[in-house]
């Protein structure tokens, strides 16, 4: 160490001159000092806490978490004359230029019935993974004054931010439910089933965040690449289309079986069957199977007159297995990511 | 002076030395043909250097202390304290203490585009405290700050002394085990100062350990019971005779000898 701080050159560089005496008296007792330190029972200040202690002193922080929440959501928007209408018109404009290009120009719509509900639905729940995702892979970085000046568990960080994306997520939902019901759909006891689709979904976005927020704390290199990363997944995941109409997938049933059960068509299929009734009388699997009926909806998918016959189509997926898939990415984003994250919990803030 | 054993240890710092890494410490042309000949050739960044800030620091803080350090600009002190906190890691060496210490830094800004009203209710539940206990201390914090009417305001239009007036009655509001103060009172106007130093000695007396980083030796000499001078990472002097190490440190860095209106500790002389 001796050896190594004298060749170090640069700021603080030791000069022989300024050699300081070897003992002070007062302060350096005879007993070494790491005894007197278990004596008193005093603990490394740069330890850890076990991660069930770690999560229990996240649940003592749960007021500070939720007011973070809030309190972000609302200056989000402070400088923008529109102010939280923001919140609304995002996803709205996002909807728009999608439905134009997707479903007029590509004509993605085939096969789909009420693809404007199916289209909306699926931006609207996909935007709350997205933007999960990319605020908490800044979120590191960019609250690092707040790090540096009061000692808190830092999850809570990653944590509050997909609060907030659920507190917009809670906004969009109301125009959501708008244009769902302006399209024709009925209101169902269906509906209720998109409150424990969307609560598995931010048990897994809040696991993820956590994962990702300790990826975005070192270098900033990850930041710069997540915006790729999330749209990359958005294209396989059934957003703007729906992966069953995909023929060139016809001979692929393993990868067409992957890109379904990825957990963000996962969350989108489970919240679609539960809000719009199109969706649940044209999932595969819900009448018997008949293969010549599903022949003829796969081979005239812009005919309407055969738009429901996906429901005789072999279901890749059933419904129950979805809210298995569901909650098994839940809970294991959930825990994977936490104990990824508490394993550098003291290493937050260093820059 | 104390032995260390008489007294209740709160902090024991054993041969500390911390380096850390500085990024875009310049050395390259920082275009993209550059990074790429770096990747290629495995090299490290240039741009990345050492400093090692703390050379082997050790010593140890009783219960009740209220610890000045002092040393010229860029002799580790505002590191030795992130190092307590347990912001930096040791490179070699280990801060041991008694529970989480609270540092109050210079530059720790909470949410800027928050209001200060926010900011205490934030700050406050971030140190743990419950809902009715802030909404209990909350007049208390801002009457304390003397921020005003302020307080609806966002702090990014604080003055930089209102904002550190603020910080100070969030952080204090709570009785930490060990409180850090790095330069957070240096621009707060005299009245602030008087109130922050009685403060400062209440939380001594409720069991607080106190750091107090200040180029004001006044503040030191007036607030600390003990006083470190440290030099290039290393303690040159420590000690409970805190006007004798001013003065020594004000021989060493060329400044004048303090004028102290009642000097403690001194003979009278015969003129």
């Amino acid at each position: 160490m001796k050896q190594r701080a004298r060749d170090q050159g640069g700021p603080g560089t030791l000069t022989d001159d300024l050699e300081p005496p070897d003992i002070t008296p007062g302060s350096v007792s005879d007993v070494p000092l790491a005894e007197l330190a278990a004596r008193y029972k005093l603990r490394p200040s740069a330890a850890r806490p076990g991660v069930f202690a770690y999560a229990g002193q996240l649940w003592d922080r749960r007021h500070f978490i939720m007011g973070f929440a809030t309190a972000r959501n609302v200056a989000m928007y402070t400088e923008a004359r529109l102010g939280q209408l923001w919140q609304v018109l995002t996803p709205l404009l996002n909807a728009a230029v999608y439905y134009l290009i997707f479903g007029k120009i590509l004509q993605t719509s085939r096969g789909v019935p009420n693809f404007t509900a199916f289209l909306i639905t699926g931006i609207f729940v996909w935007n709350f993974t997205q933007r999960s995702f990319i605020t908490a892979s800044r979120v590191m970085p960019d609250s690092l004054p707040l790090i540096r000046a009061l000692p808190f568990p830092r999850a809570c960080l990653p944590i509050g931010y997909v609060l907030i994306e659920l507190q917009q997520l809670a906004m969009s939902m109301i125009i959501l439910i708008a244009i769902v019901l302006g399209t024709g759909e009925p209101l169902t006891w269906y509906w209720l089933l998109a409150i424990p689709a969307l609560a598995l979904q931010g048990v897994f976005n809040a696991g993820m965040a956590l994962f990702l927020a300790r990826l975005g704390a070192g270098a900033d290199d990850f930041g710069q690449l997540m915006p790729f990363l999330v749209r990359t997944w958005m294209y396989a995941s059934g957003v703007m289309y729906s992966i069953s109409t995909i023929s060139s997938l016809k001979h692929y049933p393993v990868i067409r079986y992957l890109l379904e059960i990825n957990p963000a068509a996962v969350f989108i299929t489970l919240v679609r069957n539960a809000i719009l009734r199109s969706q649940r009388l044209a999932a595969p699997g819900s009448q018997p199977f008949d293969q010549g009926r599903c022949n003829l909806y796969t081979n005239h998918l812009s005919d309407p007159h055969y738009l429901f016959y996906s429901a005789y189509c072999h279901a890749q997926v059933s419904t129950s297995q979805f809210w298995l898939y569901g909650a098994g990415w839940a809970v294991l984003a959930m825990v994977a990511g936490f104990v990824f994250f508490w394993q550098a919990e003291t290493r937050y803030g260093r820059g | 002076m104390a032995v260390a054993e008489v007294g209740n240890p709160t902090v024991v710092v054993d041969d500390l030395h911390v380096v850390y890494r500085v990024y875009g410490a310049g050395g390259d042309k920082g275009t993209a043909a550059t990074a790429l000949m770096r990747v290629l050739k495995r090299q490290r960044r240039p741009s990345v250097r050492e400093v090692h800030a703390i050379r082997g620091v050790s010593f140890v803080v009783n219960h009740g202390d209220a610890i000045g350090i002092i040393g010229r600009n860029g002799s580790g002190k505002s590191t030795l304290l992130q190092a307590i906190a347990g912001l930096l890691p040791p490179e070699e060496g280990c801060v041991y203490t008694s529970g989480q210490a609270a540092l109050l830094g210079v530059n720790a800004a909470l949410l800027d585009d928050l209001t200060g009203e926010r900011n205490v209710v934030l700050g406050c539940l971030a140190m743990g405290m419950t809902p009715q206990q802030v909404k209990d201390r909350f007049q208390s914090i801002v009457d304390f700050s003397g921020v005003g009417n302020f307080i609806d305001y966002p702090m990014r239009t604080y003055s930089t002394g209102m904002a550190q007036r603020l910080r100070f009655s969030i952080a204090s509001a709570k009785s930490h085990e060990i409180l850090m103060i790095d330069e957070a009172l240096a621009t707060g106007d005299a009245n602030f100062r008087a109130k922050s130093h009685d403060r400062i000695m209440e939380l001594r007396g409720e069991a607080g350990t106190v750091f107090l980083v200040a180029h004001n030796l006044a503040e030191i000499e007036a607030s600390c019971n003990r006083v470190i001078w440290l030099e290039k990472g290393k303690i040159m002097m420590q000690g409970t005779d805190v006007p004798a190490i001013v003065d020594e440190y004000l021989k060493a860095t060329g400044g004048d000898p303090r004028k102290r209106d009642n000097p403690p500790q001194q003979e009278p002389t015969a003129d």
